[in-house]
């Protein structure tokens, strides 16, 4: 059930992330949660109350670099990315003895998944919807963002917006993938759905549709040969993407070969 | 009654640089006034300026007796350069015409909206191009749509930012005839950087000749003397060729 709920919302945001090339921040976030979930882990208390706030200060943070500096998006994930670690390591390092519980938020685990980690994904899920008039104006300025600026949008807000909601994603899909997994959920998926839209509303609904199949299928296997689920749910994208590839690639061969429409 | 558009000492600075320099002109509503100036004297910003894009650093700029940012989105039609626009993004020509239509990427294309879309992507006779992927087109087409959406809304004024760039003779003979239709329906103030003092001259009814602070503003026959045109391009010791209804003006000669 988690999984699918991630499945839907990770597609969503995924496929700005895809379209923005904003992959490197999933990641940087998904390593934010680390330092979050090791400050917990100290403090003793539910992971998820302190990872959530802790990646949005992150998210809200990289993006104010970005939006103050010329720097690229790479560079200021970059730094928040190494800063999180840092204050990751240093957390676990005053927590005494070794912790079960942060082997399990590096490669996830569909059944640490908590009743109250469903609850903030459905909430998550509601508010997305509830922010669903926010889509036409991130997919404006994703597309041209002085033409979005022009007509009055607000862009910047949107931007803060937009990577809280990535931020808060990533956060509950490191439980089921883990952290070094959970870019999976953003960009695999939405890039597979990339291959064959035509516009980017049908990319979002492709996309999550691959990405509820490719849970569905990946907790299976899991299943059945008893492997761990992250990893078996990335094989599955994985495995869709690149059979996307290769069917698209012919397409678009075959496309030179026609004549050129008058 | 007010003028279209009045800047007084508009002064403009990007990060301390100095783009415009205490510019000041008016125009009255309905003109066609082109903007010609070499390259970095501060045309784009001007435009962006007058979009509400950019803030004055002193000076002020009124748009139809308002501030810019106090008008409507939808006031304004916008043809920019095509630098921020993303290629790779999943969209077809209509639904570009359709954010001039809603200032929103739409999740799908209404029927009304189609019609629209369409009928503005005759107007620029780039009505083949409603499907096509927005990545398939080439530089001009996609001026051509973009014009589209800017006409779409049917905006009291019109911004173009050297739209016929990258266009075929076709597409540019298509982009005058809808401007100049529109200009004398007397339906759309327009005003257009170009870097054609031909077009300048044949097609705007007033002329700003600048490089940053403004050199000549006028009629085209009056503003775009040589002196003026020698004073706004300094002595690049090149010869500009006029192609029709002038004399050669060579320039640092």
């Amino acid at each position: 059930m988690a999984g699918l709920l991630i499945a839907v919302i990770g597609s969503y945001f995924g496929a700005f992330v895809v379209q923005r090339g904003l992959g490197f921040l999933g990641d940087g976030l998904a390593h934010a949660a680390f330092g979050g979930v090791a400050l917990a882990l100290l403090l003793n208390t539910e992971p998820l109350w302190i990872a959530v706030p802790f990646t949005i200060v992150v998210a809200v943070a990289i993006t104010w670099v970005r939006e103050r500096t010329d720097l690229g998006s790479d560079t200021a994930v970059g730094i928040f990315f190494s800063l999180s670690v840092a204050l990751g390591v240093v957390f676990m390092s005053l927590k005494r003895g070794y912790s079960a519980d942060a082997f399990s938020f590096l490669f996830g685990s569909i059944l640490s998944v908590t009743t109250t980690d469903l609850y903030v994904t459905g909430i998550v899920l509601l508010l997305a919807l509830l922010f669903q008039r926010m889509w036409g104006r991130w997919a404006y300025a994703t597309f041209d963002r002085e033409l979005a600026l022009a007509d009055r949008l607000p862009v910047l807000f949107d931007d803060y917006i937009l990577a809280i909601f990535i931020a808060v994603t990533v956060v509950i899909g490191v439980k089921l993938v883990g952290i070094v997994l959970v870019t999976s959920f953003l960009v695999i998926p939405a890039a597979t759905a990339r291959l064959f839209s035509r516009s980017f509303s049908a990319m979002t609904v492709l996309a999550a549709t691959i990405s509820i199949v490719c849970v569905v299928v990946g907790l299976d296997v899991s299943y059945r040969l008893d492997i761990p689920s992250g990893a078996t749910i990335v094989f599955a994208q994985s495995a869709a993407f690149f059979a996307s590839v290769a069917l698209t690639g012919r397409r678009r061969k075959s496309g030179l070969l026609t004549p050129p429409v008058e | 009654m007010n003028p279209a558009i009045e800047c007084r000492d508009l002064t403009v600075r990007l990060n301390d640089r100095l783009v415009l320099d205490k510019i000041t002109f008016s125009v009255p509503s309905g003109v066609f006034l082109a903007i010609v100036g070499p390259n970095g004297s501060g045309k784009s910003t001007l435009i962006k300026t007058l979009l509400g894009l950019w803030k004055p650093a002193s000076g002020s700029v009124r748009v139809f007796g308002k501030s810019p940012l106090d008008l409507p989105a939808d006031a304004f039609g916008y043809v920019p350069q095509l630098k921020t626009l993303d290629r790779s993004f999943p969209g077809s020509g209509v639904e570009l015409v359709a954010t001039g239509l809603r200032s929103r990427w739409p999740w799908r294309v209404t029927r009304h909206q189609q019609a629209a879309a369409q009928q503005a992507l005759e107007m620029v006779g780039a009505e083949q191009l409603a499907t096509q992927p927005v990545s398939t087109l080439s530089g001009g087409e996609l001026q051509r749509i973009y014009l589209a959406r800017a006409v779409a809304r049917d905006p009291r004024l019109i911004l173009l930012d050297e739209p016929a760039t990258g266009m075929d003779f076709l597409g540019e003979e298509y982009v005058y005839r809808v401007l100049d239709e529109r200009h004398h329906a007397g339906k759309t103030t327009t005003v257009m950087v170009t870097h054609d003092l031909a077009v300048a001259f044949h097609h705007a009814t007033h002329v700003l000749l600048m490089n940053r602070s403004v050199v000549g503003f006028g009629l085209p026959g009056e503003t775009l003397t040589e002196e003026n045109l020698r004073r706004a391009y300094g002595h690049g010791g090149h010869k500009y060729t006029l192609p029709l209804g002038f004399d050669d003006v060579a320039i640092g000669s």
